[in-house]
């Protein structure tokens, strides 16, 4: 399916990052809902009033008596959620990242994570993916989740990552946490050797004079910027690594052995996300060494339009490719 | 008085003492709190939960979470009393490698349906367990026991909006109302009162008592469990330090300091019945 979308000038709520005339899917994340509640009747939702805007509508449609509206309440929701996994179900549970993180910190720490709780927490408007402002704009939700225990980490880069994603989370005995793309979701890696597999990074493409490591929706963009450097002869690989933790040491120590330019890209904030995991997995495994971190500042951020914002914090891919050109 | 009331008030005796052994163990504990709460236990576990001692994970089981994870010393007891721990295990009442640390939590203790520690946990935690149950199909009930202090939180009252939209007539909050929290008197710090008032007003079946009148407490255990219509409420006065005078007279504080020589007298004060 592809959906013309126009160059956004707003700072609106809900905003789509796919490119213009991009293939795009429908809410992967509730159809990937549905389709596994078909499959296993322990699979319930429940969102905090943001159903709609999560994509969680579309499984409630499909199943109203395993959907449950906790209201704007996102305390409760995830205390709730574990009393549900408490008595044998699956649930997954929907808000903003904002909300999950920040505002429930408590309630996923104490009531899902300690008791390792099968309890899929699915949040959307991941880093800059609205312009909407500091309020909804979640930088800095892998930074806040990543010292939990027992939690899996999840950012996925497209339609088919989330689509993958949805059955192995549920899969997963304990509690996850997804970054939840939503609307019209790109379709990327579809055209990739790749499948979705909780805890690995997998390599999408080789490449002789730089290695991109890269995590949710900016694999993406590291895929369209190594094709635009390639133009100028410089042979990029791409490492897309959903699962930030548990973390794929292996890979990324194997990968990052030789002399290429280690970039890594990421939908957040510099400090404790993609870029901090990978340099942590090096100085951890006595293999210090420099690393080119392409990710939000240390700021809260703007409002205005999508486009302009990415421009501006260096997330397009042509911020990208001038960053690269830079370091080589 | 009749022989369920004469009954549980021996079992709450009991209870009583075993909470004054663990208090001795470690020359603290919650125990004020612990003997003010005494009778509300021994109702529910003596009375009103169904549930089996020898096997605590009986999925057919009413689920009793203790949102007070401060109050495990008193929760220990009643499973004590309850058959679901053995009398002696109290011995090792917080010591290293103990079932039984000082704050209740699930993956230590039998019996301990969840981690309490941080306030405001428990009503939500069991408005998800009574949507699963009533979803999976099963008649098992939630009981949740709360403290006044505990009111404070507003998640406590994101869970008492829930439980009632979704008519959770499976649900149960005891509150213990013993009228202080850390830094003092309830009244003082946050007022919550009119409780009953409040309660009704979200949509609660609500009932108070004197939380240490056992024959009231069974009475409106026994009220409250024909009402499934909406979520109950059963608001229980107790008084710190009941059922040991020289500790009820005692100046209320949070921790009540209690010397060595007195664990003995408090027990044999238990031994004069009331």
């Amino acid at each position: 399916m592809t959906t013309p979308t126009k160059r956004l000038t707003t700072s609106a709520m809900i905003a789509s990052f796919a490119d213009e005339g991009q293939r795009t899917a429908k809410a992967p994340f509730g159809q990937a809902l549905v389709r596994l509640a078909q499959e296993r009747t322990d699979v319930v939702g429940l969102s905090a009033d943001l159903a709609k805007y999560t994509d969680m509508h579309v499984f409630r449609e499909a199943f109203p008596e395993r959907f449950f509206q906790m209201g704007m309440a996102e305390q409760v929701m995830l205390g709730a959620a574990a009393g549900m996994a408490e008595v044998g179900l699956v649930p997954f549970a929907s808000t903003y990242s904002v909300f999950a993180t920040r505002r429930a910190y408590d309630f996923l720490c104490l009531d899902i994570a300690e008791p390792a709780l099968n309890v899929n927490v699915v949040g959307a408007l991941p880093g800059l993916t609205t312009g909407y402002g500091p309020s909804h704009q979640a930088t800095e939700d892998l930074a806040i989740l990543r010292a939990m225990p027992n939690l899996t980490i999840v950012d996925p880069c497209d339609s088919l990552d989330i689509e993958q994603a949805v059955p192995a989370l549920a899969a997963a005995p304990g509690p996850t946490y997804m970054r939840l793309l939503r609307g019209n979701v790109p379709t990327v890696l579809d055209e990739y050797d790749y499948t979705f597999e909780l805890g690995k990074a997998a390599l999408l493409r080789p490449g002789r004079d730089v290695l991109m490591i890269s995590t949710g929706l900016m694999t993406m963009r590291a895929l369209q910027a190594a094709r635009q450097l390639e133009r100028d002869h410089v042979d990029v690989a791409v490492l897309h690594a959903p699962t930030i933790k548990p973390f794929d040491t292996g890979t990324v120590l194997r990968e990052t052995a030789g002399e290429r330019l280690v970039v890594t890209l990421e939908n957040h904030s510099v400090v404790g996300g993609l870029a901090e995991s990978v340099a942590s997995c090096l100085a951890f495994a006595g293999r210090g060494r420099r690393i080119v971190p392409i990710a939000l500042p240390d700021e809260f951020l703007a409002a205005g339009a999508l486009p302009t914002l990415h421009d501006r914090y260096g997330l397009s891919v042509d911020a990208i490719t001038a960053r690269v050109r830079a370091e080589l | 008085m009749s022989e369920r009331v004469r009954r549980l008030q021996e079992s709450a005796r009991r209870i009583r003492r075993y909470a004054l052994d663990m208090g001795e163990v470690q020359g603290q504990g919650y125990i004020g709190q612990a003997l003010g709460v005494a009778d509300v236990l021994a109702v529910a576990y003596g009375d009103q939960l169904r549930f089996r001692p020898d096997d605590p994970e009986w999925d057919g089981r009413d689920r009793f979470l203790l949102s007070i994870g401060h109050y495990a010393i008193a929760l220990y007891a009643a499973l004590a009393e309850a058959g679901v721990l053995d009398v002696a295990e109290l011995r090792t009442y917080g010591c290293d490698d103990s079932r039984l640390p000082m704050s209740g939590m699930a993956s230590y203790t039998p019996g301990m349906e969840i981690s309490g520690g941080s306030l405001g946990h428990g009503l939500g935690v069991a408005t998800g367990m009574a949507l699963g149950l009533r979803y999976r199909g099963s008649d098992a009930r939630v009981f949740t026991l709360l403290s006044d202090g505990e009111l404070d939180e507003g998640s406590t009252w994101e869970a008492a909006l829930a439980c009632a939209h979704h008519g959770l007539g499976n649900v149960t909050a005891i509150v213990d109302v013993n009228a202080l929290q850390a830094d003092g008197p309830t009244a003082g710090v946050l007022r919550t009162e009119p409780l009953l008032d409040k309660w009704k007003s979200f949509g609660w079946r609500a009932v108070r008592v004197d939380g240490n009148d056992i024959g009231q407490l069974v009475t409106a255990f026994d009220l409250l469990a024909e009402h499934r219509a909406a979520p109950s409420v059963l608001i229980c006065d107790t008084k710190i330090g009941h059922g040991v005078p020289f500790l009820e007279t005692r100046p209320k504080a949070h921790f009540m300091p209690v010397e060595p020589h007195e664990w003995q007298l408090a027990r044999e004060a238990l031994e004069v019945p009331a």
